[in-house]
């Protein structure tokens, strides 16, 4: 299995703040996080909003670079290349956004905006691109008469479907879908996730799906991480995870995440607190002052993710919980 | 098919929820007639604009009793037509309008989108620069410009898109920060494009809604400045028919002659509000939120 | 007798391109102390059909009804004065974006003494009392210091209880709450309907909760109204809709559902889109996308019968009668 992109002790950091009178500080947005993208396999990153996942989405798009560690694109590091390198290599890379009506230019039609990215790079002249643009448009179902259309002429799902046409028209081996269906209705999600997959075995891509919806995970994704204030806490192959969940936190996740069918909500985990400030995070565990199982180790001493029956696991107490 | 039902245009919606506002469509058809008499000033003009009929000085209207059907409007001091004055007046005033609102424009846009894009000190540098052009009375400011390029015309011209810059440059600045948040730029970026294309090909149509606006209402801004400055002697010189020149000369018969200051008078206020109602009624019917 | 009664509801809205039913012959009837989920996709009338019964639609909407009654007063005859007395005191609402909805001038404090205020919930001496009392009630911790924050510092979850409190300030006997936690992470959505359901029990309030999740309405809701295209497609208590859906549109979305595909390649779904202001189909609503669709359907629109707004609903084994 080729592996497409791999993420090693990944980091990336901002400084805020400051101003005129405060002390500036600095936000640890990805802390650490490692993994590797194979072809025709989908990593799902989970968690809650602020846990690091849409900016572990910029990075893995090269759209910012990481502060340390190491990112490489189909065994080419990223790092220390010169400019002309680095776009090529970005290209590889593309992008699905959460918001199907906001990541559309609203001046372009459905064409303009498909045969742009093969105009930015000069790829072919006009007529190859027109052509290539409306077999796009083929494969991801949308008819040939949409063509002139503009993106307010279209429902959310549709719009979803030309924003997937756009990140495929520079032939990707990498697809970063950040929250791709998460503003759509439950009908329209299905196609959407349909449509996703088929265009996977298809040109066998590698999908890093971001979402913080465990049902959809639990249905799309191969491997799953789940992240905590900017953190790896759990890495599985989906079943092993979903199966028995190893972190207190990824427990908390599943048995917050609502069911419609009564047997599923076999774990009972109480939820407490919420998430610290990224600003000044606590010295220990992250997730320590909402676990059940916490204990002094757990404020004192960071985990590290370490490896357990398959699992990556970032807890002190992984063995004895489950 | 949902999909094969006619969706009325952009244009057809956008005329609609203009075609509203009343005052917006008065101020248009005003526009409308206003760029027909400039456009057709030597068809329509009975004498040239600066000929002197040396026997008629300070001629009243057709309709006071001594009027005389050779000058509709009456003469000037000096024997000039006004009416003809006017009509040539007006191809002055919409050309010292659109030129000041085009340098203003492009300028200013491409200063507040070089603005929201670099960032950093290139940011601070050109928005400090704006304050300061804020920090005077945009008529003081005009004048001091003109001062230092001396009288004229085009000077003036120049002096009033100078001062009228900053409401271009933080509108671009600021429409243009809205959007390069949005995902769309983030895809485009990804795909690979320059930062040049990013901002003339993806964002700036995107903040051209307000900027339209701003320019219309920024017309009759320009032309209001213009005759102010002609007013004061420091725009168009004497004998080109500008109506705010046309005022300053004439401002010392205002007790036996009312009607050299209320013509050039009165074509100023219409023009003026021409624009403003158009310009108001554009905001109304491109302001999603305004929108039921 | 029934808290909140309504028959017959429709809301239409003029548009630049003509008149727009957003709701069209909803019935509703809420019973003390129980919650009802109403569900359905975006567009689907559900937050405005209970804008309506709250009389908070303003123009260019208009709203008809044969009847709407709340706890025997007929909501379409009284006065802008009495409306607003009832409007907040005895039933009151909360919205999906906490951050929007509160005023981010004002301490969340005082936010919450301006409705107890408004209403003379309580004598003047004892208003900040029952402020710090509403705020630990929905479980802020710390709550005399909390009482002094803006909105801008606290989390959406704690502005969504603060929310809460300022709703149940006036002890209401019906509270509409309005995709609650769709603006939430899973952990807080979770802490949010437990609290809701908590409040709902202890004070035996009428709960209708809004949402397009089927999870949080199986979990949360005891009897379920679907609403498709501004109609309402079916109602059931909420054991039988999820395990024997009667109308086709229920069942297709409960299908669509991943969690319910769990092994399955592709998750079935529901083709074409909701019908909008330009293409509703003459019959039923649903008839386009139905796959039980007869030429009946297209034709002659169906009217509810036994809860369920279908000429063929489903049997046990979800196949059409």
């Amino acid at each position: 299995m080729t592996v497409l992109m791999q993420a090693h002790d990944v980091v990336r950091h901002y400084k805020v703040g400051g101003g005129l009178f405060g002390t500036p500080g600095t936000v640890k947005a990805v802390d650490g996080v490692s993994f590797s993208l194979l072809a025709g396999k989908t990593l799902a990153v989970v968690g809650e909003s602020g846990c690091g996942k849409s900016t572990l989405a910029r990075v893995a798009t090269l759209l910012e670079p990481p502060t340390a560690g190491e990112l490489t694109i189909d065994g080419a590091a990223t790092a220390g290349v010169d400019a002309d390198t680095r776009r090529k290599l970005r290209l590889s890379v593309q992008m699905v956004f959460q918001n199907p009506y906001g990541s559309l230019n609203p001046r372009k039609t459905v064409g303009a905006t498909l045969m742009e990215p093969l105009e930015i790079n000069q790829r072919g002249d006009a007529a190859a691109r027109a052509q290539a643009a409306r077999e796009m448009m083929a494969q991801v179902g949308l008819r040939d008469d949409q063509w002139g259309r503009y993106p307010h002429m279209f429902s959310g799902g549709q719009r979803q479907r030309i924003a997937i046409a756009r990140a495929l028209m520079l032939n990707p081996r990498v697809v970063v879908a950040d929250e791709p269906v998460s503003a759509l209705d439950v009908s329209i999600q299905a196609q959407v996730l349909n449509l996703l997959m088929d265009l996977q075995e298809r040109l066998g891509l590698a999908y890093l799906f971001i979402s913080h919806d465990l049902s959809v995970v639990r249905h799309i994704a191969d491997e799953v991480m789940v992240m905590y204030c900017g953190r790896p806490v759990e890495q599985a192959a989906k079943a092993d995870l979903f199966a028995q969940p190893r972190h207190p936190y990824t427990r908390m996740l599943l048995a917050a995440t609502p069911s419609v069918d009564p047997a599923r909500r076999q774990l009972q985990v109480s939820i407490k607190g919420e998430l610290p400030s990224p600003l000044n995070p606590p010295p220990g565990c992250a997730f320590a002052s909402r676990c059940a199982h916490a204990t002094a180790r757990c404020t004192a001493e960071r985990p590290d993710p370490r490896p357990l029956d398959g699992h990556m696991v970032a807890c002190h107490h992984a063995e004895s919980i489950g | 098919m949902s999909a094969t039902v006619a969706m009325p245009s952009r244009l057809t919606l956008f005329w609609r929820s203009f075609a509203e506002n009343r005052g917006a469509v008065f101020g248009l058809g005003l526009m409308v007639v206003l760029i027909v008499v400039a456009a057709l000033a030597d068809v329509l003009a009975l004498h040239t604009p600066i000929e002197q009929f040396r026997d008629n000085f300070l001629t009243p209207p057709v309709w006071a009793a001594e009027g005389d059907w050779h000058f509709p409007l009456g003469t000037d001091d000096v024997g000039r037509d006004m009416l003809s004055r006017l009509i040539y007046g007006a191809r002055l005033s919409l050309m010292i309008g659109f030129s000041v609102v085009a340098v203003a424009l492009i300028i200013g846009t491409t200063l507040g989108l070089t603005a929201a894009f670099a960032g950093g000190v290139v940011d601070v540098f050109i928005m400090r620069m704006v304050d300061v052009i804020l920090v005077f009375p945009s008529l003081l400011l005009a004048i001091v410009v003109v001062a230092i390029l001396g009288p004229g015309m085009f000077n003036a011209m120049l002096a009033v898109a100078v001062v009228t810059l900053p409401g271009y440059i933080r509108l671009s600045r600021a429409s243009a920060l809205v959007e390069l948040n949005r995902d769309y730029v983030t895809a485009t970026r990804a795909a690979g494009a320059s930062t040049l294309r990013l901002m003339f090909d993806t964002v700036l149509p995107n903040c051209m809604a307000p900027l339209i606006v701003h320019a219309t209402l920024g017309f009759s801004t320009a032309i209001l400045d213009a005759a102010a400055l002609g007013f004061l002697g420091l725009g168009a010189q004497p004998p080109t028919p500008e109506w705010g020149t046309m005022l300053a000369g004439a401002l010392q018969y205002y007790q036996r002659a009312w009607w050299v200051l209320a013509f050039p008078g009165f074509a100023i206020l219409m023009t003026v509000l021409a624009f403003n109602l158009f310009g108001d009624g554009l905001r109304d019917a491109l302001d999603p939120k305004l929108k039921r | 007798m029934a808290l909140l009664e309504i028959r017959n509801l429709a809301v239409e809205f003029a548009t630049a391109r003509g008149r727009f039913r957003a709701v069209d012959g909803v019935d509703m009837t809420v019973e003390a102390g129980e919650v009802l989920g109403v569900v359905g996709e975006s567009g689907s009338g559900k937050s405005v059909s209970m804008l309506a019964a709250m009389g908070l639609i303003g123009w260019p909407g208009k709203v008809t009804a044969d009847v709407l009654r709340f706890d025997g007063t007929d909501l379409l005859s009284v006065s802008p004065r009495q409306r607003r007395k009832l409007v907040g005191k005895d039933m009151a609402m909360i919205f999906q974006e906490p951050m929007t909805s509160l005023n981010p001038c004002y301490p969340v404090g005082w936010q919450i003494a301006e409705a107890l205020r408004a209403h003379h919930a309580v004598p003047k001496e004892r208003v900040q009392h029952r402020v710090i009392e509403l705020l630990e009630q929905v479980g802020i911790p710390d709550p005399s210091r909390r009482a002094g924050n803006f909105p801008h510092q606290m989390s959406g979850g704690m502005n969504q209880r603060v929310m809460i409190a300022m709703a149940i300030a006036c002890k209401p006997r019906l509270l509409i709450a309005d995709e609650p936690t769709t603006a939430l992470d899973v952990t807080i959505q979770k802490q949010i309907l437990d609290l809701l359901v908590d409040l709902q029990r202890q004070h035996g309030m009428g709960l209708v909760l809004i949402t397009h999740d089927m999870g949080v309405v199986a979990e949360t809701a005891g009897r379920v109204q679907v609403m498709y295209a501004g109609q309402m497609v079916e109602q059931q208590a909420t054991d039988g809709l999820f395990n024997t859906p009667r109308h086709p549109y229920t069942a297709a979305l409960l299908d669509a559902l991943p969690e319910r595909a769990i092994g399955r390649h592709r998750l079935p779904t529901i083709p074409g889109t909701v019908p909008g202001i330009d293409d509703r189909p003459a019959g039923c609503l649903f008839s386009p996308r139905c796959k039980f669709a007869t030429a009946r359907c297209a034709a002659e629109a169906p009217v509810p019968q036994a809860g369920v707004r279908c000429h063929t609903p489903l049997d046990d084994a979800g196949a059409p009668r």
